[in-house]
């Protein structure tokens, strides 16, 4: 048998063994031999891209940033391949109740509890946080910042810690909360948010999400073969119809990384990772 | 909400509804109207409505720009939704009366769908074992059904529970022998359409609502049965192993076809004959009042047994012979026990007496044999309707088990 492309993967819910047995089976039928790793959380994973582990790793915007340091830091080179059409110009909303004396003058907001997801999410910490140091507003100086983690390592894409924040926001408990622009609608339908019970007072800008790292060293015929077989999934096949939906997109794209730049701003900012891809970021548990 | 805006491209202002609040709705409105592709111009008040409706049409696979100088935002058609309608299967008609509406074989990839929904391709293949619609269909089984659904009773209420009577020691004994026998006869009689219920297609929704309800049915001639079985203060009485054997030869049926044909046709139609005979001669009035609504429900169900087998005997003339075997091996099967046990016999009698005389006796033996050569006439003609010989009928008649059902 020839030697299986190996992916890394996040295990941040259960879908996540069903999404990528699919794609197996997907891959197998097409003659091309797959398989994957699951890890706990991003940061072991984009450490195994650099001990040989695995070729390819579907990564968090956060683990992109982390990967491609510390491949620049050895002179070697990462490579963002495909992404999802829905990790395309995402953008984060700050979200206060209908009844809020803030609105969209950053002033407003000085005094006041924010509520921000994970500690290392991406749409829900890091470019928020980003965005209010933008407008003049420094957590602790300016306003008070209540972080709602959960699961870390999984670099938010774990939900709960931006639902926990929206739960304590219609609960008084904060002032306004952060969360993924998407995510604001999902909150409503699953009844957290009450229909037209909150408003958005700030956007970031627009951002991009995950995307399929190539590890330095990769076999690139390997990395070709899996590229065109991936972008090759259609919607309109029934047989990865549902993979597509349960992994949250209609097609797949080639890779982009001019979306990262206010990811990249914020890590620096907050001092989450250096230069090098290190962790700087103390209270950090993955 | 829809206008005409420049460049003739409709403008759907969602006015200062959010998209937390429904404003999706309105653009998915006004896209169907717009080929995958096409363009239509959205613009709205709410705080951050163009934020919302970027995450929208991101999830749903559209474009989408925003002209903050004209404050509206451009949605472009993706093709993803026409996508679930690609290779869709096609189920009938919800109206079975029209042509092609249902199917002779009905796909285990349409599932749980409604008869005539199109289904996604790739939805979860469920095997019914029984999808042929020559297997099970009947004419008329919706008229069955809604009739039955007029027709149903409150226990509670249709019963004159409290009707005083007194009855001797020795004649209640004979209700409840009667009753106990009774009661197991129904369990047969919801287990088999129960097990059947679960193994069929849903394409064929009419015959699975004549079934439920028929299962309904006799949990309501159970319940009756037992309240009145109960009313003196007696628990059950003999069940005996004959009776048993003979009830589980119904349940070990695995065709649709013979099994209604051994349970409706020849043993629920005997049990109507039993039924009229409790109505007339039972010795109190509450069991002639169950039993006379009882009957009702009964005939129904040899009404679908006929409807179906005279619908497949029409298309499938070969079906004649293994109903006949089917009576044959029954019988032979029933060979070696004692038929309609003693103790029920008796029960009959004692019943049909309504006291402990020899000249109520006399007279109750001969309504018991009275209901003998009605339960055999009865099974005979409805043998002879579904077009047996004249002579055919006659003998399976007469092989038909001494235990009624």
């Amino acid at each position: 048998m020839t030697k299986p492309l190996m992916m890394g993967a996040v295990a941040y819910a259960p879908k996540v063994i069903t999404i990528w047995e699919g794609f197996k089976e997907y891959f197998r039928q097409h003659d091309f031999e797959f398989d994957y790793i699951l890890y706990s959380n991003y940061e072991r994973q984009v450490e195994a891209q650099f001990d040989g582990s695995i070729a390819i790793a579907w990564n968090s915007p956060l683990a992109w940033v982390r990967a491609d340091r510390i491949a620049r830091a050895r002179g070697q080179q990462a490579r963002a391949v495909a992404m999802r059409d829905t990790d395309r110009d995402l953008s984060s909303v700050l979200v206060v109740r209908g009844d809020s004396p803030v609105n969209d003058e950053p002033d407003k907001l000085k005094g006041k509890t924010i509520g921000f997801g994970a500690i290392d999410s991406p749409q829900a910490n890091l470019i928020p946080r980003d965005h209010l140091r933008q407008q003049g507003l420094i957590a602790g100086r300016d306003y008070t910042a209540r972080r709602f983690d959960v699961l870390g390592g999984k670099h938010g894409d774990h939900i709960g810690g931006e639902r926990d924040a929206a739960v304590a926001l219609m609960a008084g408990e904060i002032d306004a909360a952060w969360m993924i622009d998407g995510n604001h609608m999902a909150f409503s339908r699953e009844g957290i948010l009450p229909a037209g019970a909150t408003r958005i007072v700030a956007r970031t800008g627009n951002y991009d999400h995950c995307n399929f790292t190539v590890s330095p060293g990769a076999d690139e015929t390997q990395i070709a073969r899996f590229t065109e077989l991936l972008l090759a999934m259609r919607w309109d096949d029934p047989k990865v119809r549902h993979l597509l939906e349960l992994e949250g997109l209609r097609i797949w794209l080639p890779g982009r990384i001019s979306g990262y730049d206010l990811l990249m701003r914020a890590v620096d900012d907050e001092q989450f990772y250096d230069a090098e891809g290190k962790i700087l970021v103390a209270d950090y548990r993955y | 909400m829809t206008r005409k805006g420049r460049f003739l491209l409709p403008i759907i202002d969602i006015e200062d509804l959010g998209l937390d609040a429904g404003g999706h709705l309105l653009v998915k409105h006004g896209l169907l109207g717009v080929p995958p592709g096409g363009s239509l111009f959205v613009t709205g008040r709410s705080a951050g409505w163009e934020a919302q409706l970027s995450a929208w049409c991101r999830n749903q696979g559209h474009q989408f720009s925003f002209s903050a100088q004209d404050g509206v935002v451009r949605v472009t058609r993706g093709t993803a939704e026409a996508g679930r309608r690609l290779g869709a299967m096609h189920t009938g008609h919800a109206d079975s009366s029209l042509d092609g509406a249902v199917a002779e074989q009905a796909q285990a990839g349409w599932g749980l769908s409604a008869r005539g929904a199109t289904v996604e391709a790739g939805s979860p293949a469920m095997h019914f074992r029984l999808d042929r619609k020559n297997e099970v269909w009947a004419d008329g089984a919706a008229d069955l059904y809604a009739q039955a659904v007029a027709a149903q009773w409150n226990p509670e209420t249709a019963i004159d529970w409290h009707t005083p009577f007194e009855l001797p020691d020795v004649v209640e004994d004979a209700v409840v022998q009667v009753l106990t026998y009774m009661i197991e006869n129904e369990e047969a009689a919801l287990i088999v359409p129960a097990r059947f219920l679960g193994q069929l297609h849903p394409h064929f929704r009419e015959v699975q609502a004549v079934l439920a309800i028929q299962v309904a049915d006799e949990a309501r001639h159970i319940e009756v049965f037992m309240r009145r079985l109960r009313m003196k203060g007696r628990e059950p009485a003999l069940s005996t192993a004959g009776g048993q054997t003979s009830l589980k030869t119904l349940l070990d049926e695995t065709d649709f076809s013979v099994a209604g044909f051994l349970l409706s046709v020849l043993g629920e139609g005997t049990f109507v004959s039993l039924l009229n005979f409790l109505h007339a001669h039972a010795p109190d009035p509450v069991t002639r009042q169950i039993a006379r609504l009882a009957a009702r429900d009964e005939a129904r169900h040899v009404a679908f047994g006929m409807n179906h087998l005279m619908s497949r005997l029409k298309q499938e003339p070969q079906l004649f012979t293994r109903l006949a075997n089917a009576v044959q091996s029954r019988n032979d099967a029933l060979s070696g026990t004692s038929g309609l046990n003693e103790e029920v016999f008796d029960a009959l009698i004692l019943l049909a007496a309504g006291e402990f005389t020899p000249k109520a006796i006399a007279a109750g033996y001969v309504r018991v044999q009275q209901l003998m050569l009605d339960m055999s006439e009865g099974r005979k003609a409805r043998l002879e309707k579904l077009g047996f010989e004249r002579e055919t009928a006659q003998r399976l008649s007469s092989l038909h088990t001494r235990n009624f059902m």
